[in-house]
């Protein structure tokens, strides 16, 4: 078991036949997944070869799930087609879009997400601005390098990539379940309550470590619902407390405006819903072992 | 990216938002023509991007040319709240007010929806509307695809209960307000107050745009929008060379990659200067996932070049891109800048770890630059980049 992404995941790449497509979609087929297909409607009817696995390409994300029974679809496509490209995959109601592009315009963001919601979410969207899932040893998808760690029993979800990266490398040797960036953005499709309500969900976590950062009230939430909801222990991380307020601090929904948003109150918050926080990454990942050892 | 409230008003203009004239210049001399094309009278405001202005004296009446210098003289210059004033709205004088109103549009990020809100209880500051009357301030949810049209926006009026002869005016307004919202990727667009005349007419006197700079890509003309003037040197010499970076006021400078890593260190580096003199870090900046030597020379050139800094903490988690990569980029960005005759001669700290660590911290000892330090964990290196700034104090 995992959550959202397993061994039997069938994955497509919409944006397979660009750069960083090529690149990602030979390091997600060299963790071990299961690829079976790109989309690029110019390139329809070709094969792609990834040093001896050929990956034929679709016009349309229907026409590659219609011939491959794809369940995943993974998304390199730019910001100016990001829009149409995730629309595609709601009407084509691929049950999981990763939608790993960075600096989407939040009235195409805010308008996707309000066309899942009218098609009543039958596809769950990961991102946007994030770097995917990984069940390590069954499958990867998004750009998370897949040799950081091994599978295990910790349950990962972070807005941040390479704080993902960082925690998954400081709890190696225990290793994850899953591992579910969820993205920087100011509207993003899966939350950190998503993600918690799957991980409590899962028989193989046995906990779960949340990694948030300034802006929004994303944690807020999360703690309230850990608190009514979760029964595994859950332990936390939150960026920014340095951050001044008004800027945006990399992601273009890390920014603290007035009293709301800011690190310290994500902080309290979870702490009063009986989350562990650590003050540094490496202190959050030792908490995380006292727990696990008992 | 915030707009000043001429900017506001020109964009509210060309989306059909009734606004009274008015235009901004920079000298007081330009004060006296401009007050003369609206008829002899206007008001001077000040433009800065901060609420308060007119408590703090930056709003005049100006009841001829000759007053309207007099009066831009006296703001040009002046300090609002820290915002030097180098600009003046000359704008038409409003008709005699009768009422007061707020509307706005926003991203309600909680909800993953746009969010109308609007109060009969406008001309204030509207947080404090929110929080001692509530029920005063109607918020009506938004859907990005539908938008608004007239039936929606006489529910919002209706919803914050504007009386019966405003309603369809300001209902109006919030249509070309959204027009607004949308044409130009806001991410708020606000109008404080929109009033009601005593000749009937609904007009926005003063109102905030902020603009979403992940739109820039359709929106030529918003680059013109950006207040150079006011960016600090460091920032938009980062900008110029498409670094994500953010000046702030500490002593040790940092480079990481990923947004997250930056911020988590800055906040490490913070936590160890508690030790080291109550040092701080000086900046933010992310140089991404590559990390290519020309990008980790770009950056170093802008850490080095500011004179706040005195440490510098470079943290590297390798991901996809590996140390040995990183490493390489570190060492050829030294050369680099050596060869521009750009020496450093500030500390260096650098911690790397991921994928391929051991060889990119073997390229590092290699190379032995005599101020380039491996520390290999990093709450251990922020320490180290602390101490070496205390000591340079």
């Amino acid at each position: 078991m995992a959550i959202f992404l397993n061994k039997d995941s069938k994955v497509i790449v919409q944006g397979m036949t660009g750069a960083t497509g090529m690149k990602h979609t030979k390091l997600m087929l060299g963790d071990g997944t299961d690829i079976v297909g790109g989309v690029n409607p110019r390139k329809a009817g070709t094969k792609v070869d990834f040093d001896g696995t050929e990956v034929p390409v679709f016009g349309t994300v229907k026409e590659a799930m219609e011939a491959t029974g794809a369940n995943v679809s993974v998304l390199f496509v730019p910001p100016a087609f990001s829009k149409a490209a995730v629309v595609e995959a709601i009407d084509a109601e691929i049950p999981l879009a990763v939608v790993i592009t960075e600096g989407i315009a939040v009235h195409d963001s805010a308008a996707f997400w309000a066309y899942a919601k009218s098609k009543g979410n039958k596809t769950r969207i990961i991102g946007p601005n994030c770097p995917g899932l990984i069940t390590p040893g069954q499958s990867n998808a998004g750009i998370i390098p897949g040799d950081i760690t091994k599978p295990g029993r910790i349950g990962l979800v972070s807005k941040s990539g390479t704080l993902t990266y960082q925690m998954m490398y400081e709890l190696r040797d225990i290793g994850f379940s899953s591992a579910v960036g969820i993205g920087g953005d100011p509207v993003i499709g899966t939350t950190h309550i998503d993600a918690l309500e799957a991980f409590e969900a899962d028989p193989d976590t046995d906990l779960i470590v949340m990694i948030g950062e300034i802006g929004g009230d994303a944690e807020e939430r999360a703690a309230d619902y850990i608190k009514a909801n979760v029964t595994k222990p859950v332990v936390g991380y939150v960026a920014g407390f340095t951050a001044p307020e008004g800027k945006t601090m990399g992601h273009a929904g890390a920014i603290v405006s007035g009293s709301s948003g800011t690190a310290a109150a994500k902080k309290e918050a979870l702490e009063a819903a009986g989350v562990k926080v650590g003050k540094t990454p490496t202190e959050t990942a030792k908490l995380a072992r006292a727990i696990l050892a008992g | 990216m915030d707009l000043f409230e001429y900017q506001a008003r020109d964009l509210f203009a060309k989306h059909g938002v009734p606004v009274l004239a008015g235009e901004v210049i920079d000298t007081p001399e330009a004060a006296r023509e401009a007050t003369e094309r609206l008829g002899g009278k206007s008001v001077v405001k000040a433009q800065v991007k901060v609420g308060g202005r007119g408590k703090a004296g930056g709003v005049k009446l100006a009841a001829s040319a000759d007053e309207a210098v007099a009066r831009a003289t006296d703001i040009l210059g002046m300090d609002i709240k820290g915002h030097t004033v180098h600009k003046v709205m000359i704008a038409e004088l409003s008709p005699e007010i009768e009422a007061e109103y707020y509307v706005s549009y926003l991203l309600d990020r909680t909800n993953r929806t746009f969010l109308a809100m609007a109060s009969v209880q406008g001309g204030m500051d509207i947080e404090e509307v929110a929080e001692k009357t509530p029920e005063a301030l109607a918020k009506v949810p938004v859907n990005a695809v539908e938008g608004v049209n007239i039936e929606k926006a006489r529910e919002i009026v209706a919803q914050a209960k504007f009386p019966a002869d405003v309603a369809e005016g300001v209902a109006e307004a919030m249509v070309t307000l959204w027009d607004t919202f949308v044409a130009e990727d806001a991410l708020l667009v606000e109008v404080n107050p929109l009033v009601k005349t005593k000749d009937g007419r609904i007009l926005a006197l003063d109102g905030k745009v902020s603009l979403d700079e992940n739109a820039d890509f359709r929106q030529p003309d918003h680059e013109a929008l950006e207040d150079k003037d006011a960016a600090n040197p460091l920032e938009a010499a980062a900008k110029a060379k498409n670094l994500n970076y953010v000046k702030l006021d500490g002593e040790v400078g940092i480079i990481g990659n990923g947004a997250g890593l930056v911020m988590s260190t800055l906040d490490v580096v913070a936590y160890a200067g508690e030790n080291h003199g109550d040092v701080k870090p000086a900046n933010f900046l992310d140089i991404g996932g590559g990390a290519s030597a020309e990008v980790m020379a770009n950056g170093l050139e802008i850490i080095l070049g500011d004179p706040d800094v005195k440490s510098v903490f470079v943290n590297v988690f390798g991901g996809i891109t590996a140390c040995d990569e990183v490493a390489n980029g570190i060492v050829q960005a030294l050369e680099l800048l050596k060869s521009k005759g750009e020496e450093v001669t500030k500390p260096l700290v650098v911690r790397l770890d991921g994928n391929n660590a051991e060889l990119g911290r073997k390229i590092l000892s290699d190379a032995n630059h005599p101020l380039v330090q491996r520390v290999d964990t990093m709450d251990g290196a922020a320490d180290k980049a602390a101490e070496l700034a205390a000591a340079a104090k």
